[in-house]
């Protein structure tokens, strides 16, 4: 029964927090909105048994990924000049396809979703477990994802550099 | 020595490239000796292929290589000797080395001395690939190579628009016919299986019986390359025109050899004919409509070489005539003595141009008995035998024909009649010729006589017309070729009568034209003779006709696609692609919102298909 | 755990709705930096779905494809924010309204 209630608490607040995210006109409030949200995911998958996943979760995704995002803000260091131009979100021309499409792809997923026998989750899948299988049947893919992640380093190093130097020069330029 | 059959073309080849490779750098007499002489070559060797053949009689055979293999189909280089070959190579070899010689002199002042040999040479090389030919396709390469060489000496004087008109009629009216015989070739083919002369017959024996239709198709279809060819009614009609070539051009191309080729044709295919008998007497009917029609025309006109040119279309056309009834033998035998004659007063009536600054008009003339004798005595010996007055050689030949014609069931006297017909009127115009140009008050003195490069062919031919009669016809060796004709001896009656109409032609040109006993001219000046005259003088319309049915149509039609019509369906095409890009490149927006809503657009789609919601 | 079970529909259709925030977030907001955070939302949605259904048939298989997404989700992110810095740097703006130089 505490799970049940934990569990639709937790969707709640899930929901709530992405759309909050989703909504806020200044970046930095919409990350902690977004972690919160993640947070709540990770309780989620706690409770549907499997807590390995929620621990990866709240290090990688709540702190590393948002870490990352927090500090490219801080980087860039914005004021609120885009604020302005957000408002124009009101205008019916801009949310009105998107939200048409969207509450039709949502009918469609239902009734896709209605159409599955009902089933329930069975319980608990171990950390144990879930390394056995890893690095059993799908040691490939563990390959192919450290691979992605040597690209999406070497890329980020690539994109970021220019950048980087071009701020020293700025900044050295100042100086004298 | 029937080994040496392929040099006989070999020869007008290679120096017909040697002038052409050198540009007309040669001097002239080298070029003389080049031109004339190679064709010479050309005769002799015939002379010795012919001896041997004579020898054995037997059809020879000679493959030199394979022409190309395309599955089923490999036609061969290869030639086939028989009495017909022989006969037709002894005309062009023979008649066209005289005609050479006449030309060295006839065309010594011209600049393009050169090329002209380079043609005339060319010419005789396609000439003898098509009589030589082992296979239709081959001959089918000879035939459109002399239409080539035709078009080139048609053409020679090319300066004058008139002249290059005249050469792309003649190309173009022969080229309607020559399509004709390419279907028929292709029917024959396919029907067939094979366009080797011999076993093409004895499959077309084996294969159809006589009356098939098929038979009757693709004899109609090769029918109408001969008469594209050889001048016949519909496609007479460029003939009068390729006049317009140098005069020993017309005595070769128009006259002897080339304008012969359809009845060439139609004697070497004469097997697929006796499989069709309707196509039989189209030929027939072809030949004597035409030849009465151009008879007509030619004594009506009075350009001296147009006279002549409408005098070989009847004569062609009395070849037909014979092919038609199936007297085969006569027909090619009327070639052989119309080559001679034609040949004849075709260069004697070059000689009289050449000395008379180049004056066409017969009534411009006038009296050179006596200042061209020469030329006179050949040109009178030449219309006799045109006239067939009898002991000449075209006699013989014309006798031959109508005595056949008339022994033919059915149709057979009426054809005969119409031959007598023609023969009247032919006398009449060519002793109208005479009498006008040799007889009579002399209006205009020659500056020069011809040479002896000019007497020395017209001596010969002179001969060949006057007795050409007695010894072609036994040396000739034609029986080989075709069926033996069963011998009948008609009534006398006959045979007087035929001897008697040229006569009674020559009489009536004579009280017309030099005695002036009879005075026509009441009847010529009346309103309907000048009508009459006008229309037979414009070679009963046929210019006319063809202008208003065929090239007046044609011309406003393309002048209604120089619109370009068509051009609009394919811009409809592109303005259509051209909207197309412009609506995707309205969507290729730069917007990173557009292009995610399109994918959700997508994912909506695909969701609906895979769910069966749609 | 586990004496009352969750019905897996109603974590898919938190799934799903998370996905519909996600999406439309990706097609209503021009600031670069939102857009990423849209993309995340919905890889973290569709990591639900797996994760559930891995926890339905109480296999890891799961839980290994989350994994997957993560590594996805985070070179994603790497390359992302470098992309940010480059907009930033070229266009003095985050809005991808301006950056439409690739418009056909």
């Amino acid at each position: 029964m505490l799970e049940l209630v934990l569990f639709y608490t937790a969707s709640t607040i899930a929901l709530v927090a992405t759309i909050l995210a989703l909504t806020r006109a200044n970046a930095t409030h919409a990350l902690i909105y977004l972690i919160l949200s993640l947070l709540a995911v990770a309780v989620i998958f706690y409770i549907i048994g499997a807590p390995f996943a929620a621990a990866l979760e709240v290090v990688i995704y709540a702190g590393a990924i948002m870490v990352l995002f927090i500090f490219v803000i801080m980087m860039l260091n914005l004021g609120d000049k885009g604020d302005r131009r957000e408002k124009q979100l009101l205008k019916p021309q801009i949310w009105i396809t998107p939200v048409i499409f969207t509450l039709v792809l949502l009918v469609e997923l239902v009734l896709v979703l209605s159409q599955s026998a009902p089933a329930e989750i069975q319980g608990l899948v171990t950390p144990k477990q879930v390394g056995l299988t890893l690095f059993g049947p799908y040691v490939l893919a563990v390959e192919i994802a450290s691979m992605l992640l040597l690209a999406g380093l070497v890329g980020s190093y690539h994109l970021g550099r220019r950048y980087l130097e071009e701020g020293r020069e700025n900044s050295s330029r100042g100086r004298s | 020595m029937l080994k040496l059959l392929p040099l006989i073309p070999l020869f007008p080849l290679v120096s017909s490239i040697i002038l052409m490779v050198t540009l007309g750098k040669l001097p002239k007499r080298m070029v003389a000796i080049l031109g004339a002489g190679s064709v010479g070559m050309a005769a002799l060797i015939t002379l010795l292929v012919g001896l041997a053949f004579m020898e054995t009689g037997q059809p020879h055979h000679q493959v030199l290589w394979t022409w190309m293999r395309v599955g089923e189909f490999s036609p061969d280089i290869a030639f086939y000797l028989d009495g017909l070959t022989l006969v037709m190579m002894s005309v062009i070899t023979g008649v066209g080395f005289l005609i050479h010689l006449f030309s060295t002199e006839f065309m010594e002042d011209d600049n393009s001395f050169s090329r002209y040999f380079a043609y005339l040479n060319m010419f005789v090389f396609a000439m003898l690939i098509l009589v030589m030919a082992d296979n239709l396709l081959l001959l089918y390469l000879g035939w459109e190579g002399v239409g080539a060489c035709s078009y080139l000496l048609v053409g020679f004087w090319y300066q004058n628009p008139d002249n290059g008109a005249a050469a792309r009629k003649a190309f173009v009216v022969t080229r309607i016919g020559d399509t004709a015989m390419a279907v028929g070739l292709f029917l024959l083919f396919t029907e067939l299986g094979t366009l080797d002369i011999q076993p093409l017959a004895e499959a077309a024996k084996s294969q159809w019986e006589v009356g098939d239709t098929l038979p009757v198709v693709a004899c109609l279809l090769l029918l109408g390359g001969a008469v594209g060819k050889s001048a016949q009614l519909p496609l007479h009609t460029w003939l009068p025109d390729a006049m317009a070539g140098p005069t020993p051009v017309s005595a070769l191309i128009h006259a002897a050899t080339m304008v012969t080729a359809g009845v060439y044709l139609i004697a070497r295919t004469h097997e697929l004919f006796l499989l069709a008998p309707p196509a039989m007497l189209a030929v027939a009917l072809v030949g004597l409509i035409t030849s009465l029609m151009a008879a007509f025309t030619a004594l009506n006109q009075h350009d001296i070489k147009r006279i002549l040119a409408y005098s070989t279309i009847s004569q062609i056309g009395y070849m037909f005539l014979a092919l038609g009834v199936g007297a085969w033998a006569a027909g090619i035998f009327h070639l052989v003595t119309h080559a001679f004659f034609k040949a004849l007063l075709f260069l004697a009536a070059g000689a009289v141009i050449h000395c008379l600054h180049h004056e066409h008009n017969i009534f411009k003339m006038g009296g050179l008995r006596t200042r061209l004798p020469v030329v006179f005595w050949s040109f009178l010996i030449g219309s006799a035998a045109l006239a067939a007055l009898p002991l000449t050689s075209g006699f013989f030949s014309k006798d031959m024909i109508l005595l056949q014609a008339y022994e033919l069931p059915g149709v057979g006297p009426w054809l005969w009649v119409g031959g007598l017909l023609g023969a009247l009127l032919t006398a009449m115009y060519s002793f109208r010729l005479v009498f006008v140009v040799f007889f009579g008050e002399t209006k205009m003195e020659p500056d020069k006589q011809p040479g002896v490069r000019m007497a020395v062919p017209l001596s010969l031919l002179c001969v060949l017309a006057l007795v050409g009669g007695f010894f072609a016809l036994p040396l000739v060796p034609l029986a080989s070729a075709f069926p033996v004709a069963s011998e009948h001896h008609p009534s006398h009656l006959i045979e007087g009568i035929s001897i008697a109409v040229p006569l009674i032609g020559l009489a009536i040109a004579y009280f017309i034209f030099l005695g002036g006993q009879w005075k026509v001219d009441g009847l010529v000046n009346s309103a309907s003779g000048q009508m009459l005259r006008k229309f037979w003088f414009s070679g009963w319309a046929m210019d006319w006709l063809y202008d208003k049915f065929w090239v007046q149509p044609y011309k406003s039609l393309t002048h209604l696609l120089r619109r370009e019509c068509m051009d609009d369906i394919y811009n409809t095409i592109v303005k259509f692609c051209q909207l197309l890009y412009r609506v995707f490149s309205y969507t290729q927006a730069g917007r990173l919102r557009w292009y995610a809503t399109s994918m959700v657009f997508g994912m909506i789609v695909v969701i609906a298909l895979l769910q069966g919601v749609i | 755990m586990g004496s009352v079970s969750i019905p897996l529909d109603h974590v898919l259709l938190l799934s799903a709705l998370l996905f519909i925030c996600g999406l439309l977030g990706l097609m209503m907001r021009r600031n670069i930096i939102f857009i990423l955070i849209s993309l995340e939302v919905m890889l973290n949605s569709s990591a639900v779905a797996f994760v559930a259904a891995g926890a339905r048939w109480g296999q890891p298989d799961g839980q290994i494809v989350f994994m997957l997404i993560l590594a996805v989700a985070a070179a994603e992110v790497a390359v992302g924010l470098g992309l940010v810095l480059q907009i930033q740097r070229r266009f003095k703006s985050l809005d991808m309204d301006d950056a439409n130089r690739m418009r056909g």
